[in-house]
């Protein structure tokens, strides 16, 4: 593997719809990875949240796109509130997602015609309509 | 009196120039009425810029300058010396600042920055103009010295003064000297026992026939100024009469109650009456009252039942002490960050999470456990050992924004030392960067993991909590992009180093400055690293900020030198940028009394008007401000001055 | 004494039986709880993005409904008070997007006429939004509701499950210390039970993943259930409809993985104040929940 950098690269649009729409800073984070230490989810991820800010902060945003990641985020918030920095993982998330969404870069990750029958007549409403928004709202 | 100001810009590397157009600047400036002569240079505080203004001081005549270039703190006395050298009257040069003021803040606007240089130098061109040819005042000073505190960084500085031949009155408010460092184990990078090194230095300050050791006391009262300081000082009571008191320690054997030792941070108990440790310095118990049945209760008194030599007071009261000093080094030192602010680590409630000084007595052979490495929840000897570095420091969300320097380094020692009493342990370090700025501390670093197999991962833990009788970490290793997690019998946390906790209210009463974390403030951060801005007031230690010993040790002998140099002098050479007061005009209503912070106006009952102490004079310009005569006015910042620097400021 | 209350889709619905416990305790605490006459979803999640005003008009909507009934507004699902706080927050700081959503409350139409009146001003966040613990402990006070009881909680060994949503973000939703909060703890010390404290109180259940992927969520939940239970919790109190799903519903499938799983009952927090308080059981009703909290309860002779 090798990346090449250059400032182009690091710097694109899409790194700045990125800070826009979720409304962090990606250059305050330092990579103490606590975000990744106290995620509750982080077993199922591809890339691990302060991986998928070092991408960024190297400009790769097609990687994080890509990445698994940011569908599995359940938005506890646990890392933000952890972060030394303020950096707020999950909202960066909710930007990856919305990027994703609103692009129609990948099939999302759930089907709102294709839920189980027990989700729809038992889950609390609030349970779906949450998955529903944070999954396919762009 | 016809004007002939010199106007010298600098370039101070691009620091202005990159921002100002200095040439412009200049030559606008060559053409201001009164002034003689205008030129630029890159560096003119330089020799070559020196000399630049020395040789057009006496090649044009000059009876002004003005150096436009840095803030006055930084190089005010540099010109003025330049000026002196050049035998025009020091007071008659002025810095115009159009750095910090300036060039620093207005990187976005070259346009306007150079305007705004251009009105910064004609105001002071306007004041220099008026200035008066002064000369400093000399007041009489006291030649010995006080020291505030006394850790490792109080012992040094006593010592170099009073080995330098002045005397040194050396107060410390615990019962014993040695500060933290007397409870740390072994020392990096060299692993020397800290009580060794310490303790001869314990004695000879005790010993001192030129030092004044005054333990259990602390700082009531500052007034005066430099060379001239009266303090008052609480003797606090200790209920033991230490002038008869022969430390034969038979009452500490003795009494009943007991109570969480200090000097072992909560791991091991002391007594009502005690010494902090074996080896303290004086060797004199004190009575903690506040943990003593006779004070309670009114029953007991066995201490004063056993001692041979009737030394027990229990009607003993605070006393107060009153020294006169010519200059105060504050060596007060750090605490730890509270581990109860930090609640992801369990604040204080898991057993087996222990402070980085709990386990230097841990490690210390005269420690609790001897030595011997043991969980405080069940005596065992930990196998898993994990060490977290950055704990409430390098975290500007939520504790102190900045690095507490030490902590990685005596993490390492830690996990080394701990290695050396465990070999079949693990020690774990979680680490952020590891920092090892220091002689033969990155070596040290690369001992700990090559041969003690410390193993170094990169991450910061998110959370510790007990589970099945062990402290479970949630951590991650962010050099392979995984979520680590230990099982370990103990953890130990590097925490932050912060102020002491007096630190604050002494920096209130002695009127020196602190950062925003209550460290206190140096005069220039590179070049007057050991001077507080309160002249008279010397700083030495981690009260200015974290730092091991070492660096600690070389700061309070800079601190002492800069004392030294102090003394040097028969009387102290002050500032006349001070008030004066026209007799004739004084109406002698008080009022400029009421406002100086600084007691420095006495009032004449005969002539009934007010009068200023020269030598107490700070110049702060309160009661110029306040005269409603417009009698009272400052030596070379008059009223008139004043308008005409406005003026020019506002000019087109 | 009356107080505005937001149900929300959730308690409207399918968390009845937490909507009922909770009336009547307040009831039972003489206070009502004085329902909007109008309201409607208030979306479930917080916006994702800054630029969406649209997103945050749901809540800044309901609490317009609210102010026109007081200066206050109680809420009991966890994701309700999360979104009402901090949209309350964005209106009251963020002068762009009140005017903003302002400006979309205006166009809403006559179909809510009953309330139509309540657009004459705008809403500039002058309501303050309370959970329902908040308003046992700040309204009622937790002294009268220890005044109130009928029934000792002693020996019942009950682990507060705080969950995300009302804790966090720190900095907008203010509502406890969000490592180690205590709100609930004083709740249970009031009604004399045994308070179990666990480290996973704050830990996530899995919230909504549970839609995307039942593994994750259910693991998750495991996690924060095996704590409270190495603690010898007799079981769990909740404020949340989903974390109560998670946690309840999904033993099931915990007990089908895991040989050798001990249920533990997961109740809402209401449903055990309304039996110190002496309500009956009728009126709490534990026939939805998966795992039956009425043989625990009735071990300690509380039912």
């Amino acid at each position: 593997m090798r990346l090449r950098l250059s400032t182009d690269s690091i710097r694109n649009a899409s790194i700045e719809r990125v800070e826009d729409l979720s409304g962090q800073a990606l250059s305050s984070c330092y990579q103490c990875g606590r975000c990744s230490a106290g995620c509750p989810v982080v077993d199922e991820m591809d890339l691990i949240p302060n991986e998928v800010i070092r991408l960024l902060q190297f400009g790769q945003i097609k990687k994080v796109l890509r990445s698994k990641t940011i569908w599995i985020c359940a938005s506890c918030m646990q890392c933000s509130a952890r972060c030394p920095k303020g950096v707020e993982f999950s909202s960066i998330c909710d930007a990856l997602r919305a990027m994703v969404l609103r692009m129609r870069l990948a099939t999302p990750a759930v089907d709102a015609g294709n839920l189980s029958r027990v989700m729809v007549s038992k889950a609390p409403q609030m349970g779906v309509v949450s998955a529903l928004r944070k999954l396919l709202n762009g | 009196m016809e004007h002939r100001i010199g106007v010298f810009v600098c370039h101070c590397g691009t620091n202005i120039a990159g921002v100002v157009d200095v040439k412009r600047v200049a030559e606008e400036l060559a053409k201001y009425p009164g002034v003689a002569y205008s030129t630029d240079y890159l560096y003119m505080c330089s020799d070559p810029g020196q000399n630049l203004v020395k040789d057009a001081i006496k090649e044009h005549g000059l009876t002004g300058v003005v150096v436009s270039a840095c803030s006055p703190t930084l190089h005010e006395a540099t010109f003025r010396r330049a000026g002196a050298a050049a035998d025009l009257n020091q007071y008659r040069v002025e810095m115009a600042n159009i750095r910090e003021h300036c060039s620093w803040v207005h990187r976005g606007d070259k346009e306007m920055a150079t305007e705004k240089a251009i009105k910064i130098i004609k105001t002071m061109i306007e004041k220099v103009k008026q200035n008066e040819a002064l000369e400093p005042i000399s007041v009489p000073m006291t030649h010995r010295a006080m020291v505030v505190g006394a850790g490792i960084a109080g012992i040094q500085a006593a010592l170099d003064i009073a080995n330098a031949g002045h005397d040194v009155v050396l107060v410390e408010k615990e019962p014993s000297v040695g500060g933290h460092m007397a409870q740390l184990s072994e020392t990096f990078p060299t692993l020397d026992c800290s009580q060794c090194i310490l303790t001869p230095k314990m004695v000879e300050v005790s010993q001192h026939p030129r030092i004044k050791l005054l333990t259990y006391c602390e700082i009531d009262d500052v007034s005066g100024y430099v060379g001239n300081f009266k303090v008052r000082i609480k003797k606090k009571a200790a209920y033991v009469n230490r002038d008869v008191c022969n430390g034969c320690g038979l009452c500490i054997e003795k009494c009943p109650a007991k109570t969480a030792s200090e000097f072992d941070e909560g791991l091991s108990e002391r007594k009502a009456i005690y010494t902090p440790f074996a080896q303290a310095v004086p060797n004199q118990p004190v009575l903690d009252r506040d943990h003593c049945i006779y004070f309670e209760s009114g029953k007991c008194g066995v201490c004063q039942k056993v001692c041979p030599v009737d030394a027990i007071d229990y009607e003993q009261k605070d006393e107060f002490l009153d020294e006169e000093v010519g200059a105060i080094i504050v060596a007060t030192g750090f605490d730890l960050y509270p581990i109860v602010n930090i609640g992801e680590y369990g604040g204080g409630d898991i057993k087996d999470v222990v402070t980085s000084l709990q386990f230097e007595r841990l490690l210390s052979a005269s420690g609790p456990t001897g030595g011997v490495v043991r969980r405080p929840s069940d005596g065992e000897i930990p196998k898993e050992v994990v060490f977290l570095t950055c704990v409430g420091s390098r975290d500007p969300e939520g504790h102190m924004p900045y690095c507490s320097k030490v902590c990685c380094m005596y993490l390492t020692k830690h996990a080394m030392l701990y290695k050396h009493n465990e070999h079949d342990g693990q020690a774990y370090v979680f680490y952020m960067d590891v920092r090892t700025p220091g002689k033969d501390y990155e070596e040290f670093y690369q001992r700990a993991a090559e041969e003690d197999d410390v193993l170094y991962i990169r991450g910061k833990v998110s959370k510790l909590f007990e589970e099945d009788g062990k402290v479970m970490v949630w951590g991650v290793d962010t050099l392979t992009g995984q979520k680590v997690e230990i099982a370990a019998d103990m953890v130990v946390l590097g925490l932050a180093m912060v102020p002491s906790a007096t630190a604050t209210e002494l920096a209130k009463m002695l009127k020196i400055q602190m950062n925003q974390w209550g460290f206190y403030s140096e005069a220039h951060p590179k070049l007057r690293p050991v001077e507080s801005l309160a002249p008279g007031f010397y700083l030495a230690g981690a009260a200015q900020g974290p730092k091991d010993i070492p660096e600690v040790v070389a700061q309070a002998s800079a601190a002492a030198s800069k004392v030294c140099a102090l003394f040097a002098e028969k009387e102290y050479h002050r500032e006349p940028i001070v008030a004066w007061i026209d007799e004739d005009e004084c109406a002698g209503c008080r009022i400029c009394i009421s406002v100086c912070p600084y007691d420095a106006i006495e009032f004449d009952d005969e002539k009934e008007v007010a009068r200023v102490q020269e030598a107490i004079c700070e110049g702060c310009g309160a009661r110029i401000a306040a005269c409603p005569s417009a009698t009272a006015q400052q030596r070379n910042l008059t009223d008139d001055q004043l308008y005409m620097m406005v003026s020019a400021a506002l000019e087109d | 004494m009356k107080i505005p209350y937001y149900p929300g889709c959730t308690l409207h619905e399918r968390a009845l039986d937490f909507d009922m416990a909770s009336r009547e305790c307040a009831n039972a605490l003489g206070v009502e709880l004085e329902e909007l006459p109008v309201w409607t979803c208030c979306g479930a999640v917080f916006p994702l993005t800054t630029d969406s005003v649209m997103d945050i008009l749901a809540g800044v909507r309901n609490l317009a409904y609210a102010s026109r009934m007081g200066d206050k507004v109680v809420t009991l699902c966890s994701f309700c008070y999360n979104v009402l706080k901090r949209s309350n927050k964005v209106i009251r700081e963020d002068e762009e997007k009140r005017e903003k959503a302002n400006l979309f409350l205006k166009a809403d139409t006559d179909e809510r006429a009953e309330m139509e009146s309540y657009l004459e001003q705008d809403y500039v966040g002058q309501v303050e939004v309370l959970h329902y613990i908040e308003m046992l402990r700040d309204v009622v006070g937790f002294d009268k509701v220890a005044k109130s009881l009928k029934t000792s909680l002693k020996g019942l060994r009950v682990a507060p499950y705080y969950g995300c949503m009302l804790l966090r973000p720190k900095k907008e939703m203010e509502f406890d210390d969000p490592e180690r909060p205590t709100i609930f703890e004083d709740f249970l010390e009031t009604l004399g039970c045994d308070v179990v404290d666990f480290p996973m109180k704050a830990e996530c259940c899995g919230g909504f993943q549970i839609v995307r992927d039942e593994e994750t969520a259910i693991a998750c939940s495991q996690t924060v259930l095996s704590s409270a239970i190495k603690r010898d919790a007799d079981l769990i109190i909740t404020t949340c409809p989903l974390c109560l799903y998670n946690l309840d519903r999904k033993q099931k499938e915990m007990a089908k993985r895991v040989k050798g799983f001990t249920k533990i009952p997961v109740i809402y927090f209401t449903q055990l104040l309304g039996i110190a308080l002496g309500i009956d059981e009728e009126h709490l009703d534990f026939s939805d929940n998966y795992v039956d909290p009425r043989p625990v309860l009735a071990g300690k002779k509380l039912v």
